[in-house]
């Protein structure tokens, strides 16, 4: 109990000094998160809803596999992103392997199938209702596609955030794959692992009360400016 | 607005860091757990303009590490692997720089009597004879094959340590000691570790001093020959600083609680 | 027109399965270039899959569909009012607009034309309003509007009217005997008899799945020539 009180001490101390460590190891972390949550929207949303729209021998499987992938267990990707990344693999010339580019990677292979997986239930039941309007109106597939993603960009924002969740949160793959590197690679949760295994719980706990609120305070930024869309509008 | 001043920032965090030399240099758990690098790091930054990125790991991982030429040079503790690392030709050669030393970590009312213990050998046949629960890095760290070799010094083979209260974590030095400490149990520790850990409990430093725990870390270069990518230039550069007595002063000097952690013995 | 009419389109032998199970046909009929056909029948007789067939929205099992251009080009020129009207979640105007917009007419123009028909079914009001909070009857004016934006050469309606009170239906016949007496050929299911009796030219009586029998209006009200479609008429329930 006492360990938590401090945590929360520490952690308003290091925000009311705007201690630059923090703010530093903060930006990273959101940097790294909110690039692979862009890239993988870009590629789950449209995918998402592809399999929602497109009918083929193994849609099915395709969808189960997706599922699957969604409990990936990021460690592994980390290791996989690792030995693909590292001097002596394929990608080694690139040099990638700890820098944030390496992060990005491993984070975009786990939140892809998230975001993918959310957007097809979302968009199934969107294309079950347009399904006679848009097939009557003579639409091309990629149009239907548009017009799915468009009309049903709260829902999809949704799966972007659960995305966000996922990837601000996740330890193991950045861990394996950044390195932890001090102003390099460390971020907020790596630097909690961290301090755990020195033991500083409080400050652990400290920077586990900032991810906290840097999600929340995310989510909120985004609903808002969803919001103030959809007055304008309609 | 928030969202303009925040890509600024991001975007500025992109851009920092290309400033300076840059050279990895993967170093084990317990060197850094002793914030001895806190102090030299910003030494090294100063004299001579490289920033050196550190890859905290057990000494397995960095080994391999250096050999896929992930990084440019590696500062780690188990002999007879970093002589099997420099004969595969991996490095070009192996530096010594400083030791320090493991202590006994255990229970405070100590309940297989260790503190009296007359070598490190007796201190670990106590707890075997004791059956006192110990917990093992289990990672293939410098100090995990220092353990097993103790072990095996005390007549307390690999089959005789397969049982309940010999406990495996497979886990850093850190999370090792947080396991030790909510299971109250004997640990295996470098000083550096045990005394900047933050979470002790009921735990107390019970046997230390003989020789056989001296822990030497030497700095090896990984091979430019194998790796060409390799900065082979700042490894010397580095290496050159560490050896130095500029280097001897900042290490002989380190001071934790009030003791001092390690004892430069480096070749000039 | 200087596009060649899609009309008439001639059916033959058509038939729509579900699972081994013939739900329309084989059908065989002819939709002449112009007038307003006005389907009937009881529930479950066939009267949407029907429409559906001749829009192209079902499989032919087997039998043939022949328009009088290649199909792709027919289906251009052709409507469908679903007999529940689909919103989409958008505002009104950007629902009536978006037929336009996906055949490649720039927004700006797409929307201009989209508020005068809205104004014509007399949703002005609502057209910044989303069309999914718009009442039963404003959505069929809203689906009507959509279905003859892009003034289509013949327009299908599945009961357009089946959950509106008596004004907003006869609003809604307004609107579609106008675009009737524009040169809209219609094809219109419906329940209701009073509705068929003011519209119809002609009277397809659907069956069981068949055209079990088509005559002019006037003649089929006047003296149905079988018993089904007599009994139908009289409001006696249909086996
Ligand atoms: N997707 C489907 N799968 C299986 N059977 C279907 C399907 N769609 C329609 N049917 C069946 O086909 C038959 C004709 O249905 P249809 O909707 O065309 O009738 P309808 O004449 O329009 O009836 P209503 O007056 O109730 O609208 C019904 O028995 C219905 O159960
Ligand atoms: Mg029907």
């Amino acid at each position: 109990m006492n360990e938590i009180l401090q945590g929360l001490l520490q952690a308003g101390r290091l925000i009311v000094t705007l201690d630059s460590d923090l703010i530093e190891i903060s930006l990273r972390s959101l940097r790294v998160t909110l690039s692979a949550v862009v890239i993988a929207s870009a590629i789950g949303l449209p995918l998402g809803c592809w399999l929602a729209v497109r009918r083929f021998r193994w849609r099915r499987f395709v969808i189960a596999t997706l599922n699957a992938l969604m409990g990936l267990p990021p460690v592994v990707v980390g290791l996989i992103v690792y030995l693909f990344l590292s001097r002596s693999g394929p990608f080694g010339v690139f040099g990638l392997l700890f820098t944030p580019t390496a992060m990005i990677i491993a984070q975009v292979i786990i939140l892809t199938p998230l975001i993918a997986s959310i957007a097809h239930q979302a968009i199934r039941e969107l294309w079950a209702e347009y399904h006679d309007l848009l097939i009557s109106l003579n639409t091309t597939r990629f149009q239907r596609i548009a017009t799915l993603l468009w009309d049903g960009r709260r829902a999809l924002l949704t799966a972007a955030l659960a995305g966000f969740g996922r990837g601000i949160g996740e330890v193991g793959a950045i861990m394996i794959v950044g390195g932890n590197i001090d102003n390099a690679t460390r971020v907020l949760t790596t630097a909690i692992a961290l301090e755990t295994g020195k033991g500083n719980f409080a400050l652990a706990l400290a920077l586990g009360f900032i991810l906290i609120g840097l999600a929340v305070l995310v989510n909120l930024g985004v609903h808002s400016l969803s919001r103030t869309e959809v007055s304008d509008r309609w | 607005m928030m969202l303009r001043t925040l890509l600024v920032a991001l975007l500025s965090l992109a851009a920092t860091g290309a400033l300076a030399d840059q050279m990895k240099l993967a170093v084990t758990t317990s060197f850094h757990n002793s914030g001895l690098a806190e102090v030299l790091l910003p030494e090294i930054r100063k004299d001579l303009g490289l920033e050196v990125q550190l890859l905290v790991v057990g000494t397995g991982q960095a080994i391999r590490l250096g050999a896929s030429g992930d990084v440019d040079a590696i500062l780690v503790h188990s002999r007879k692997a970093e002589e099997d690392f420099i004969a595969a030709g991996n490095g070009t050669h192996r530096t010594e720089i400083m030791y320090n030393d493991f202590v006994l970590i255990g229970p405070a009312a100590d309940p297989a009597g260790i503190a009296s213990a007359s070598s490190a050998a007796d201190a670990l046949g106590r707890i075997a004879a004791a059956q006192a629960p110990f917990v093992s890095r289990g990672d293939d760290s410098g100090t995990h094959k220092k353990e097993k070799s103790l072990w095996d010094a005390a007549g307390v083979g690999a089959d005789a340590r397969d049982v309940a209260w010999y406990k495996e974590v497979g886990a850093g030095m850190g999370a090792a000691l947080n396991t030790a400490s909510g299971l109250n149990t004997y640990i295996l520790s470098d000083r550096a570790s045990w005394l900047n850990f933050g979470n002790k409990g009921d735990l107390a430093l019970l046997y230390a001093g003989d020789p056989v725990l001296f822990n030497q870390y030497a700095y090896l270069p990984v091979n430019p020959a194998k790796h060409p990518h390799v900065k082979s230039d700042l490894a010397a550069r580095l290496e050159t600083w560490l050896t130095s007595d500029r280097a001897k002063a900042l290490i002989d000097g380190y001071k934790l609680n009030g003791e001092t952690l390690f004892t430069f013995n480096a070749a000039p | 027109m200087v596009n060649p009419s899609i009309l008439p389109l001639t059916v033959t032998d058509a038939t729509v399965r579900r699972r081994g199970k013939v739900l329309v046909g084989p059908v065989s009929l002819s939709v002449s270039p112009s007038g307003l056909t006005i389907v009937m029948g009881p529930n479950g007789a066939g009267k949407s899959t029907l429409l559906r067939l001749l829009h192209g929205m079902e499989r032919v099992a087997r039998g043939t569909l022949a328009w009088q251009v290649p199909e792709a080009q027919a289906r251009r020129r052709q409507a469908f009012v679903f007999q529940t009207p689909i919103m989409m979640r958008r505002s009104a105007l950007d629902n009536v607009a978006y037929p336009l917009i996906v055949h490649g007419t720039p927004r700006k123009d797409a929307r201009a034309r989209a508020a005068t028909w809205l104004d014509r079914v007399g949703l002005a009001d609502s057209a910044t309003k989303l069309a999914t909070v718009l009442s039963g009857g404003e959505r069929q004016k809203l689906a009507l509007a959509r279905a003859l934006i892009r003034d289509p050469e013949i327009l299908f309606l599945d009961e357009p009217c089946a959950n509106l009170d008596g004004r907003a239906t006869r609003e809604f016949e307004e609107i579609l005997t106008a675009a009737h007496a524009g040169g809209t050929r219609v094809v219109m299911a419906t329940h209701d008899i009073g509705q068929a009796r003011r519209l119809a030219g002609d009277v397809w009586f659907v069956y069981r799945g068949a055209l079990h029998e088509t005559a002019p209006a006037d003649q089929f009200f006047a003296a149905p020539r079988t018993r089904e479609a007599a009994a139908f008429i009289n409001g006696d329930i249909v086996e």
